[in-house]
């Protein structure tokens, strides 16, 4: 009797149909990549290119075990500044973000300015933001990255709260809730997909600012510095194997989060998954 | 009127009329004129209607969602905006509005929570509310796990969890199949049985008012006014059998015929009416 009232719907890729299923989604990208890469590595070679026109996949694995303490380095450098950014940039998003749903005044006032800053292209800022924070250290890409990261993070936490289904306001209000409980119980669940769609957009941001930050000044032993000076020596098999290591802190960020957010608010995923 | 006698009052609306839009702007609507409705302890009243009539206006200045710009309504001897301070309310609406972030149980334990009661008793509370509705076992599902029915009988189970005085339900089965429908109100009248709560309805099903109804309530549009109210006379206790009475088939034709009075009525019509739908209530 239950099994045909209960529609089920999300859970079933995650239990005992689950496992087939997931080899099903995922060997077809994986044939696809690796075809991909063999294919690279013939052009390269049937094309004879040059290597500064763009070294074949073999080239850059080589570069990259040869330089791998190097990179190593410089991609924890790099992250660091990345995790401080995002830290920033998402907790005064949230928090500029719940202060404006709260306040009307904040909403009406800052709101025109933080459309219009979200517009600017900030990573054009890098240069300014080094001459105020320094080239040398870390803080001044962690700034760039948290300015490209609040705005969207702001705006979803704002949507979020505020975008409650109205008769959900009606049931709370017809047992005279109080503001609070309104907020706790019905707003900030509801933000929850809205703060976590920000958040992956967020992870790329704050890569793709620190590391272009990092072109314009900053140490040797950051990410950005390598691939600008191994470029500019036209070394750039060592430049492309660089890059995976930016690729991957990029990807394994954004894996991060929708590995927090299935933990957070798992029936977020079920509703945009399923069919309604 | 025998109910208001055994138990009292738990509603009454006098002179409520309802204009939308601001005066002078020329663009006012009167969604409501001049009614006047009285709800006594235990009866199951049927709002009914067209589109546009005011019913579900209605059923929210009862229940204190909007205040009428005319009249007042007085809900358990006190104005409807206290009884809702008081907690005095069930509400029901077309959808179940369930929280997705919570189980079944939590989602009915929610004006437990609000009310400040502790856990131990909210738990016991839900559970009971649950077998009432007879999802006693759906407790730790997800309302998305769940049937539109089903749904909507885990909203009837949260909004009758503080004991309210009375339940306002709007169309809760107007999404719902026919069969579904039929399967629920059978299932509400065992519930109202079972609780004794009052209960004020809207719908836009005849079979549906007179089924579950004491008094069904008709009103017609521009303005949205009561235009007769035709008390049901069926046994008290309806089952599946009530639907094959020729009493009930008389009471749905006289409810549809009722609707399909023109609307343009004149007041003093309709106090006729009012008088013979009575008299024939009382003689019954």
């Amino acid at each position: 009797m239950t099994a045909d009232l209960l529609v089920e719907r999300g859970w079933r890729q995650r239990t005992s149909a689950g496992a087939a299923q997931q080899a099903r989604d995922i060997v077809p990208p994986v044939v696809a990549f690796v075809a991909l890469i063999v294919l690279w590595e013939v052009l390269v070679r049937a094309l004879n290119l040059k290597q500064f026109i763009l070294p074949g996949p073999l080239a850059i694995a080589a570069a990259w075990q040869e330089n791998l303490p190097v990179l190593v380095s410089a991609a924890t450098y790099t992250l660091g500044e990345i995790l401080a950014g995002l830290a920033i940039g998402v907790t005064a998003g949230i928090v500029v973000g719940a202060a404006a749903a709260r306040f009307g005044a904040i909403r009406g006032s800052l709101l025109p300015f933080a459309i219009v800053a979200n517009s600017v292209p900030i990573i054009a800022f890098a240069p300014i933001f080094n001459n105020w924070f320094g080239s040398d250290n870390q803080f001044s890409k962690a700034m760039i990255a948290a300015v490209l990261v609040f705005f969207p993070v702001m705006i979803n936490t704002l949507r979020g709260l505020l975008n409650v289904d109205p008769a959900a306001l009606e049931l709370l209000r017809s047992y005279a809730a109080p503001e609070r409980t309104v907020f706790r119980s019905l707003r900030v669940p509801n933000s929850l997909p809205f703060i976590f769609t920000a958040l992956r957009v967020a992870t790329t941001l704050a890569t793709i600012g620190a590391i272009v930050s990092e072109y314009f000044a900053a140490p040797r032993g950051s990410l950005g510095q390598y691939i600008a000076t191994q470029s500019a020596f036209l070394a750039f098999e060592r430049s492309w194997a660089a890059i995976v290591f930016a690729a991957a802190i990029g990807i394994g960020l954004y894996l991060f989060v929708v590995a927090l957010e299935r933990v957070v608010s798992p029936w977020a995923r079920v509703q945009t998954a399923g069919d309604q | 009127m025998k109910a208001a006698a055994r138990g009292g009052e738990v509603v009454r609306l006098e002179g409520v009329s309802m204009v939308f839009g601001a005066a002078g702007s020329g663009r006012q609507v009167e969604a409501l004129r001049d009614i006047d409705l009285a709800v006594g302890r235990g009866e199951f009243v049927s709002l009914i209607g067209p589109s546009g009539c005011g019913k579900s206006t209605l059923l929210r200045i009862v229940g204190d969602l909007v205040s009428p710009t005319g009249g007042t309504a007085t809900v358990n001897d006190k104005p409807a905006r206290q009884a809702r301070l008081d907690r005095d309310y069930g509400m029901v609406f077309q959808a179940p509005v369930l929280f997705d972030w919570r189980t079944v149980q939590k989602n009915v334990e929610l004006p437990l929570e609000i009310t400040g009661a502790p856990a131990g008793q909210r738990a016991a509370k839900a559970q009971a509310m649950l077998e009432l509705v007879e999802l006693a076992e759906f407790g730790g599902h997800r309302p998305w796990q769940l049937s539109g029915g089903m749904q909507q009988r885990v909203a009837i189970a949260r909004a009758l969890a503080l004991d309210p005085a009375i339940l306002l339900m709007d169309e809760p089965f107007g999404a719902l199949d026919e069969m579904t429908r039929e399967r629920m109100n059978l299932e509400l009248h065992r519930i109202w049985g079972q609780t004794g709560t009052t209960v004020i309805f809207v719908t836009h099903s005849i079979p549906e008012a007179v089924f579950l109804s004491t008094r069904v309530v008709v009103m017609s549009a521009r303005p949205g006014r009561i235009s007769t109210i035709v008390p049901i006379d069926l046994p008290r206790d309806r089952s599946v059998e009530t639907r094959e009475m020729e009493r009930y088939f008389k009471l749905v034709t006289e409810v549809r015929e009722a609707l399909r009075a023109p609307d343009g009525e004149s007041p003093g019509e309709r106090v006729e009416d009012l008088a013979r739908v009575q008299a024939e209530g009382l003689s019954a």
